[in-house]
C-alpha cells in the first residue's frame, strides 16, 4: 500500500508540472493583459511616454519580457523558493490575499457539503427503497428542481422571500451594520447569521445530484443477488438495507465525496457575488478578469494540487470500503 | 388479459390500463402483506399429511409486469415428504425458481405476488401457510427453518463482508441458546469444516472474491445449513460449477441431508443430477406441473409427451447419435397463455381431446400423476384447478 501511495504521489507531481504549465500558457495567452491595460492607462496621462515604451518598461518590470517557457520556469523557480509573488490586481502578496479570503469560502462549502451528505444520502436511500412510490416521486421531483434551478435565480428567490418579505436576514454582506460594537460571541453569531442564506442556497443546489446518484446506486445494489441472500437468511429489512446494501452503495459514494475536496476551497463564485461575501470564488474571478497572473497561477495550481490529492484520497478510501480493490 | 395484437405490440391505452390494473392489484396485496401484528390464527393451517414437510396446494404466483400479467406459477400442487429429496425439473422460465422463491416469500415484490393457493409448512406441532404469512414472522423462518442455496455462487455472497461474518450473522440471528461470540465463531468454523473446506481459519477471514466458485458454493451451503433447517431449497446449486466440483457438491448435500434429516427441494434442469439426487420428481412446463412421480416412475415410464421429449433429448452413454433430439417449437408467450393444453402446439402425440380445456391430473399409479389427454381413457383424476 505504501509503495502504491508513493508511486501515485510521484506521478501526481509529474502531472502537476504539466498542469501548471498549461495553466501558465493559458494565462499568458488571455486577451486581457494586466500589463497592456496598465501601459494604456499610463500613456494616456499628459506628457507621458508612448504606449509601446511603457509596454517595454512594464514587461521588464513584471518579468514578462521572455516567452512562455522561460516565464514558466522563472515562476516555477520562485515557487520552489516558497515565493508566489505579489498579486498585481490586489497589490498585496498572493498568499496574504488568499488566506484572507479562502477561509470564509471553505467554511461555507464545508458546512454545505456536510448538510448535502446528511440530507442527500438518506433521501436517496429512502427513494430507492420505495421505488416508484409517491415518496420516491416527491423526492425525485424536489431533487430535480434543485439540480435545474440556476444559482442566481434561486439565490434571488431566497433573498426576496427571507430578506425582503420576511425580513429575517440581511440582504447581503458578511457582517451587520453594528458588527464593530458586538462582543466576540456576538460577532461570531452575526457572521453565522449572515451565512445562513448562502449555505442554504449552496446546499439545496447540490443535494439533487448526490441524491440521484445514491438512489441509482442503491437500486442497483438492492437488486443484487447477495441482497436476496441476506433476505433469505432471515435478516430484517432494516438490516438488509442499512447494513448489507449500504456498505456496497458506499463504494461509489466515497469516490464522489473524495472528489469534492477541491470544491471545498474553490469557492462559489455566483453565490458569493450575489450575497456579497468576500470569498475566494469572487476574489479569484476578479483577479482572472484583471489578468492577474501571479494570483491566478497560485489559485489554479492550488486547485490542481487539491484535485490530485482528492483523487488519491478517493482511491485510498475506495480500497478501504471495497475489499476487492485492496492493493497488497 | 387476452389481446389480439401482434406479439410485442402494446398501444398507449393498453399500457395505461395494464399499469393501472397492476397498481390496483399489487397495492392491495402489498397492504395486506405489510400489516403488523397479524394474529397467528390467520396463517395457521393443517397439513394434509403429517409426513410431509411442505405441501404446495394450487399455488399461483404471478408477476404484474408492464406488458401484462405473467402467470409464472399457475396452479402448482405437490408435496415434499419429510427426509426426502424432491427434484423439480423443467426448462428455463417454466416457474421452478419462482415456486421455490414463493416458499421463501422472496419474489421480487411488488411485481411478483402469490395471488392464490397455499404453501403449507410443517412446523412440527403446527403448520403455517406461507402464502398468508406476514413478513415479520417470515423472517423468523427464513434461514432458520427453510433455507436456500442460490444458483450463482459468484454473486450470492456480499462482496464487502468477510466469509466468517456472513456465516456468523445467520447463526447469531436465529440463535436461541444465547451463544457467545466465541461459540458462534466455533460453530461457523465447524460448519465450514463440514462442507469440506480445509483451511477453515483462513477462509473465515477471507473475502468472497478470494475464493473460487466451488469454495463459494460451499460457503453458501454452510450458510444455508448453519441453523439445521428442516427444508433446504437448492436452486440449481451446481449450474455454475464444473463437473468434478458438481459431483463433490452433490455428495456433500446428500450426506448433510442424512446428517440433519431434512428435506431437499432440488431445482435443476439437469436430468442426470435429478436421477442421482431425487426420490420424487416434479416436471414443470410453462408454470404448471405436467407430470410427477417417484424417480423410477419418471425415468422408467415417462408418460407426458414433454417428459418423454426431455428424456429423449439427453445423451445416453454408449449410444451413438449424430444429433440429439430436440423438442420442436417454443414455450407459449407467458403473458398470453392458450386455454388448451400448453404443450399441444409442440406435441407429437396429440389425440382428439387435445383441443379441449387444459387437461386435469390423471393418476397412472398412486404416486404417479400426469396431466395429459392420452391417459384419460375412463380414469378420472382429481381436477387441477
Amino acid at each position: 500500500m505504501r509503495k502504491y501511495i508513493v508511486k501515485r504521489i510521484l506521478i501526481s507531481i509529474l502531472i502537476l508540472f504539466f498542469v501548471a504549465f498549461i495553466i501558465y500558457a493559458l494565462m499568458r495567452c488571455l486577451p486581457t493583459s494586466y500589463i497592456e491595460s496598465m501601459a494604456r492607462q499610463k500613456s494616456m496621462q499628459p506628457g507621458s511616454k508612448s504606449f509601446d515604451e511603457w509596454m517595454v518598461q512594464l514587461k521588464e518590470m513584471y518579468n514578462m519580457d521572455g516567452g512562455i517557457i522561460p516565464g514558466y520556469f522563472a515562476w516555477l523557480g520562485q515557487v520552489f523558493r516558497g515565493d508566489f509573488g505579489d498579486s498585481w490586481f490586489y497589490t498585496v502578496p498572493v498568499l496574504e490575499k488568499f488566506s484572507d479570503t479562502v477561509w470564509i469560502s471553505f467554511i461555507m462549502s464545508a458546512i454545505s457539503l456536510f448538510f448535502e451528505v446528511i440530507i442527500a444520502i438518506p433521501l436517496g436511500i429512502i427513494a430507492a427503497k420505495k421505488q416508484y412510490s409517491k415518496t420516491d416521486y416527491t423526492i425525485s421531483v424536489i431533487a430535480l428542481a434543485g439540480i435545474s434551478l440556476p444559482t442566481f435565480f434561486f439565490a434571488s428567490l431566497m433573498k426576496l422571500v427571507f430578506s425582503i418579505k420576511l425580513g429575517w436576514f440581511d440582504l447581503m454582506g458578511l457582517v451587520g451594520r453594528n458588527y464593530e460594537q458586538l462582543s466576540a460571541w456576538g460577532k461570531f453569531l452575526d457572521k453565522a447569521h449572515h451565512l445562513v442564506l448562502p449555505i442554504v442556497t449552496l446546499t439545496v443546489i447540490s443535494i439533487g445530484g448526490l441524491m440521484r446518484y445514491t438512489r441509482t446506486n442503491m437500486l442497483e445494489v438492492l437488486n443484487a443477488d447477495y441482497i436476496r441472500t441476506a433476505r433469505a437468511k432471515g435478516l430484517s429489512e432494516r438490516k438488509v438495507v442499512y447494513h448489507h446494501a449500504f456498505r456496497n452503495t458506499l463504494i461509489p459514494l466515497v469516490t464522489i465525496i473524495g472528489g469534492s475536496l477541491p470544491g471545498l476551497f474553490s469557492g462559489a463564485m455566483i453565490t458569493e457575488t450575489l450575497y456579497s461575501i468576500p470569498g475566494i470564488g469572487y476574489t479569484s474571478y476578479q483577479a482572472m478578469v484583471g489578468g492577474d497572473i501571479p494570483f491566478s497561477m497560485f489559485y489554479l495550481t492550488f486547485l490542481a494540487v487539491l484535485t490530485l490529492l482528492g483523487n488519491l484520497i478517493s482511491d485510498i478510501l475506495y480500497a478501504v470500503v471495497d475489499p476487492r480493490v485492496r492493493i497488497s | 388479459m387476452a389481446r389480439k395484437k401482434p406479439e410485442g405490440y402494446l398501444s398507449a391505452k393498453d399500457s395505461r390500463r395494464i399499469s393501472r390494473y397492476n397498481r390496483k392489484v399489487t397495492n392491495a396485496l402489498e397492504k395486506q402483506h405489510k400489516r403488523k401484528h397479524v394474529p397467528e390464527s390467520e396463517y395457521l393451517t393443517q397439513m394434509k399429511d403429517p409426513n410431509n414437510t411442505v405441501e404446495f396446494d394450487n399455488l399461483h404466483s404471478y408477476f404484474f409486469t408492464d406488458v401484462g400479467t405473467v402467470k409464472a406459477v399457475d396452479g402448482v400442487t405437490f408435496e415434499v415428504p419429510t427426509g426426502k429429496t424432491v427434484g423439480v425439473v423443467g426448462e428455463s422460465g417454466c416457474g421452478k425458481s419462482v415456486t421455490s422463491l414463493s416458499l421463501m416469500q422472496l419474489l421480487q415484490r411488488p411485481q411478483g405476488q402469490i395471488v392464490e393457493g397455499e404453501i403449507r409448512v410443517n412446523m412440527g406441532d403446527k403448520a403455517y401457510d406461507i402464502a398468508k404469512m406476514p413478513l415479520e414472522k417470515m423472517q423468523e423462518i427464513r434461514g432458520n427453518y427453510i433455507s436456500m442455496i442460490f444458483q450463482e455462487p459468484m454473486t450470492a455472497l456480499n462482496p464487502v463482508f468477510r466469509i466468517g461474518d456472513q456465516v456468523d450473522e445467520v447463526i447469531k440471528l436465529h440463535d436461541k441458546e444465547n451463544l457467545s461470540k466465541h461459540e458462534i465463531r466455533e460453530r461457523t468454523l465447524k460448519m465450514l469444516d463440514m462442507v469440506g473446506i480445509a483451511n477453515t481459519e483462513g477462509v473465515y477471514r477471507m473475502y468472497p472474491h478470494e475464493l473460487s466458485g466451488g469454495m463459494r458454493q460451499r460457503v453458501m451451503i454452510a450458510m444455508a445449513l448453519a441453523c439445521s433447517p428442516r427444508i433446504i431449497i437448492a436452486d440449481e446449486p451446481t449450474t455454475a460449477l464444473d463437473v468434478t466440483i458438481q459431483a463433490q457438491v452433490l455428495d456433500l448435500l446428500r450426506n448433510l441431508k442424512d446428517k440433519i434429516n431434512s428435506s431437499i427441494m432440488f431445482i435443476t434442469h439437469d436430468l442426470g443430477v435429478i436421477a442421482e439426487m431425487a426420490d420424487y420428481v416434479v416436471v414443470m412446463y410453462a408454470g404448471r406441473i405436467v407430470e410427477k412421480g417417484t424417480v423410477e416412475e419418471i425415468f422408467a415410464h415417462p408418460c407426458h409427451p414433454y417428459t418423454i421429449g426431455l428424456m429423449a433429448s439427453k445423451p445416453v452413454v454408449g449410444k451413438q447419435v449424430d444429433k440429439l433430439y430436440a423438442i420442436p417449437g417454443k414455450v407459449p408467450n407467458p403473458v398470453n397463455m392458450p386455454n388448451y393444453c400448453y404443450f399441444k402446439d409442440r406435441c407429437e402425440m396429440c389425440v382428439e381431446g387435445c383441443s379441449g380445456d387444459y387437461p386435469h391430473e390423471v393418476s397412472v399409479s398412486p404416486t404417479h400423476k400426469v396431466s395429459c389427454y392420452r391417459y384419460y381413457d375412463g380414469k378420472v383424476g382429481e381436477s387441477n384447478g
